[in-house]
């Protein structure tokens, strides 16, 4: 028995030395920095490049949308140095002041970044952020699995395309779709209005159109062809068209979503002005570029926008026309009241 | 009592097949050369060299080991200790401890993790704005929480054997001159082993195939394997998971299998012996 | 020796990190967001009826397979020999051993529209075959994201916790007592009837308590293999505290019910036995 013992101590101790072989290597003199963002949003060899320039070691972890975040950051026990919100989200968390101002002279090269992202609705002294990426919301199907064009919201109720569609998983993205089928605002404070949106989701998980609420999971399901229809973001269609070519992108005739996802630091970071280095070096151009590349989003930053490939900065998908961002609205934060009946209506349509 | 027939093998077998189909799914596709978890499109090592240059993985895998082995051995020795305290104690308390020791074990493991994260979060916001720490989850709440539901287990291995103790033989080492330390480790002690060492083994299995109360108590920095397979299962999929899962599964079938054959040739040597004597008589 | 004050780091241990977390959990329970004290929390829970309905209805399901498979398992292994049975018992651990996570997620490259099951019946032609006599147009069974699949992402989990307590119950009776009902002229199936099954209840019990609790709690396996369609008890306590919807007070609100109607569950069925307190020796 003793022997055995031993022999699993051995074992294990085996096994930790094994692990720790990889990467004790490394040394990191400057400290850390504790990164959250969303899924397949960035180019991880950039990290290990911010690693090596500057020496501050980087523990870099995904989250899956706005809310989950918001509660990450309000049950506490956790502490993020930069974190990657969506525009309503951003204003939320200043208006709870959750976030801290930044000091742009740790950050350069903001000025790189386009007038148009400058002073935005959503941080209108822009002081809490640096936006990072940009884009929009909308369908994208196989077209070797649906045989007609897409061009309406429509398609996601249509009871031909049952159990084929995935539905994005979280409340403001979906029930503001269906908000915007049955043509009101995605910021409406009308109760009823919501109410009538959801209804409209329930319908369509009643009728087994549905076939499941994801987001990263959308990767592989369209790319495999488990799925026919999916609602998600343009960048990330550009991601899933280079594994399966069949695939098209859509936004809807009755509007869609224009979003912007922006780097901020939450208020009490223990590593500031590492976070605020990060965020800088996000914004050079060759990590703007190499990130660009990688996820497909659009930039903010112009020298990027210069250096991209023409197929891509022409690309309708990523830098769509005028004419359709007019068509496109972007969240803005909702009074309390109306966000927790979101969390209901959500919860309604869930269970 | 009757022995097993045909049908009843059959049945044995299909329930080993299912329980082991995705097991053997996982490593087959292991090896896949393409990203498909489901189309072999032939064989390739590429997803295990990934897996060893992938940090987050690995950091999860060593927080995990070092998690384990850490609170299973506190546990054991915590739990012995405990187990032989409680076999002394007054029947009424005795119960009253025993009725706190289950709940762990009876508790669903999702309230397990909820309290103690709100024990945790308390906590530290309580030290954190007094002491102006910077306290947060992490490595220290992951450990305090394998430990708190490892040592019902190592309890629930050692008490019987201490009840099973021949309670005269203690005694008879005191009067032969050992000392109380001297006579616990000589003469009790051995005779826990089993007990102890077996309890030593649960607690392991339940630390390392624990999801639900590290999410709850990790943190943000610290993560374990299963709480990396769980983001990764969310996001977009990755056969290095298959790969991990084999290696996982391949050391720990050595180690069984080699349990497994130490226990039964012990067995053949004192069954021997057992013979021997009868034999000699 | 058996110095009872060898338990007290023990005792302390468990009162802080067992009974007071408890205790934060009804007191949160009762809290509202602002602090005061409220019953608001159970009365929001009243919407979420349909949930604790599904989630006890389809623990139950997979605890009743679970003793379905894992009773005659554990019943024919204990009738092996020796070697055989150390073997088989090392090889229903063996699973436990790998994260329950790793085993779940494989169901689902199984249970895919594109996965294992459905591609094999494709290729011999199971569909083609169903669509010519039932003139139907199937090209997959839809098995993921079904409660079915998380029924069946129980039983797989928790069979092993089903089948093992038994199998330790049974291995231990007493083959004499057998013998003696035998000698005492009762065939095989009263034999099984009046003494194996009585003798064998304390294991049922250990093992309904094992897959039970788990199945009705967990979340990992709605949320892998339910797609977001289903939404159990385990999802819901996890939103709340980790997820979208950040509640903790809602949250610990429902866990109590959870816990309460659990341990309503457990009193209850262990009047039907009185055998030993839940002693899982492996």
């Amino acid at each position: 028995m003793k022997r055995i013992f031993s022999l699993l101590l051995a074992v294990m101790m085996v096994s930790l030395l094994l692990t720790g072989c990889g990467d004790s290597a490394a040394q990191y003199p400057n400290g850390e920095v504790n990164v959250l963002n969303w899924g397949e949003y960035i180019d991880e060899d950039v990290l290990t490049q911010f690693e090596s320039e500057t020496g501050i070691k980087v523990n870099y972890k995904t989250c899956s949308d706005n809310e989950t975040l918001y509660s990450t950051l309000s049950g506490g026990g956790s502490d993020y140095d930069v974190i990657v919100p969506s525009d309503y989200m951003i204003s939320r968390l200043i208006d709870e002041g959750m976030l801290e101002k930044l000091d742009f002279s740790n950050i350069p090269n903001f000025s790189d970044i386009d007038e148009n992202f400058v002073k935005p609705a959503y941080d209108p002294t822009n002081e809490y952020s640096v936006p990072y990426m940009w884009g929009t919301v909308g369908i994208i199907y196989n077209t070797s699995m649906v045989k007609d064009e897409i061009t309406s919201w429509g398609a996601l109720f249509d009871k031909k395309y049952a159990g084929q569609v995935l539905m994005i998983n979280n409340p403001r993205d979906a029930i503001g779709l269906a908000l915007k089928y049955l043509g009101y605002s995605y910021n409406t404070t009308d109760k009823s209005q919501i109410q009538k949106a959801t209804d409209l989701l329930i319908q369509q998980k009643k009728d087994g159109i549905v076939q499941a609420y994801v987001m990263d999971e959308i990767f592989d399901k369209m790319e495999g062809g488990e799925a026919a229809i999916g609602v998600y973001y343009a960048g990330d269609y550009l991601t899933m068209l280079e594994n399966n070519p069949d695939l098209a992108f859509v936004v809807p005739t009755e509007g869609s979503n224009y979003f912007v996802d922006a780097m901020c630091i939450p208020k009490g970071a223990s590593n500031k002005t590492n976070g605020e280095k990060f965020i800088n070096f996000m914004c050079t151009t060759d990590v703007g570029l190499a990130n660009c590349e990688a996820i497909g989003y659009s930039t903010p930053l112009k020298s990027v926008k210069k250096a991209l490939d023409p197929s891509i900065s022409g690309n309708p998908v990523a830098y769509p026309s005028d004419e359709v961002l007019a068509k496109c609205e972007q969240f803005i934060n909702l009074p309390q009241d109306i966000l927790e009946f979101y969390d209901s209506e959500w919860l309604r349509l869930k269970v | 009592m009757k022995k097993n027939g045909f049908g009843s093998r059959f049945f044995m077998v299909l329930v080993f097949l299912f329980l082991y189909a995705p097991i053997f799914v996982l490593i087959v596709f292991s090896f896949n050369a393409t990203k498909s978890r489901s189309v072999w499109a032939g064989f390739s090592l590429q997803w295990y060299v990934k897996l060893f240059s992938d940090a987050t993985i690995m950091d999860a895998l060593r927080t995990t080991l070092l998690v384990s082995a850490v609170a299973s051995v506190i546990a054991c020795i915590a739990g012995t200790a405990a187990a032989i305290g409680i076999s002394a104690m007054r029947r009424r308390s005795r119960n009253i401890v025993m009725s706190v020791n289950n709940i762990p074990l009876t508790n669903a493991d999702i309230v397990t993790g909820v309290s103690l994260s709100l024990l945790f979060v308390l906590a530290i916001n309580i030290f954190n704005q007094t002491l102006g720490t910077r306290w947060e989850l992490g490595f220290w709440t992951l450990l305090i929480a394998h430990v708190t539901f490892d040592i019902p287990y190592v309890i629930l291995s050692v008490l019987p054997r201490i009840r099973q103790l021949d309670p005269n033989i203690y005694e008879a080492a005191e009067d032969l001159g050992a000392t109380g330390p001297v006579a616990f480790r000589r003469v009790i002690l051995p005779d826990l082993m089993p007990g102890i060492v077996n309890g030593l083994l649960v607690a392991f299995t339940m630390s390392i195939d624990d999801f639900v109360i590290s999410y709850f108590t990790a943190g943000s920095k610290v993560s374990t394997l299963a709480m990396e397979v769980y983001a990764m299962a969310r996001r977009k999929i990755s056969p290095e998971i298959n790969a991990i899962s084999t290696l996982l599964f391949a050391s720990v079938l050595v180690l069984l299998v080699f349990i497994n054959i130490r226990q039964s040739r012990q067995d053949r040597l004192a069954n021997r012996e057992k013979s021997v004597v009868s034999i000699q008589k | 020796m058996k110095n009872r004050w060898l338990a007290v780091p023990y005792v302390v241990w468990m009162a802080v990190f067992v009974v007071v977390p408890l205790i934060l959990v009804v007191l949160y329970a009762f809290t509202s967001r602002d602090g005061g004290f409220t019953l608001s929390n159970f009365s929001t829970m009243a919407e979420y009826l349909v949930v604790f309905g599904r989630s006890f209805f389809l623990a139950l399901i997979a605890t009743l397979v679970c003793i379905l498979i894992g009773y005659p398992l554990a019943y024919y292994l204990a009738r092996e020999g020796e070697s055989m049975r150390r073997m088989a018992t090392m090889l229903i651990m063996l699973p436990m051993w790998m994260n329950f996570l790793l085993r779940t997620y494989s169901w689902m490259s199984i249970l895919e529209n594109t996965g294992l099951l459905n591609t094999f019946f494709q290729k011999i032609g199971l569909f083609s075959l169903i669509n010519g006599i039932f003139g139907t147009d199937i090209t997959f069974f839809h098995m993921i994201n079904t409660e079915g699949a998380i029924v069946l992402g129980m039983v797989y989990n928790f069979l092993p916790f089903m089948v093992l307590p038994i199998y330790t119950v049974i291995e231990k009776i007493d083959y004499r007592i057998i013998e003696a009902a035998q000698d005492l002229g009762a065939n095989f199936r009263q034999v099984f009837q009046k003494v194996i099954l009585p003798l064998s209840l304390p294991g049922v019990l250990s093992g309904i308590t094992m897959v039970f609790v788990p199945a009705v709690s967990t979340f990992a396996i709605p949320r892998l293999l339910g797609g977001g369609m289903v939404t159990m008890l385990g999802d819901l306590i996890e939103a709340q505290f980790m997820g979208s919807a950040y509640n903790p007070y809602l949250g610990s609100a429902i866990s109590l019910v959870m816990m309460l109607i659990v341990l309503i569950c457990m009193a209850v069925m262990n009047r039907f036995g009185e055998g030993e307190e839940g002693a899982v020796v492996l």
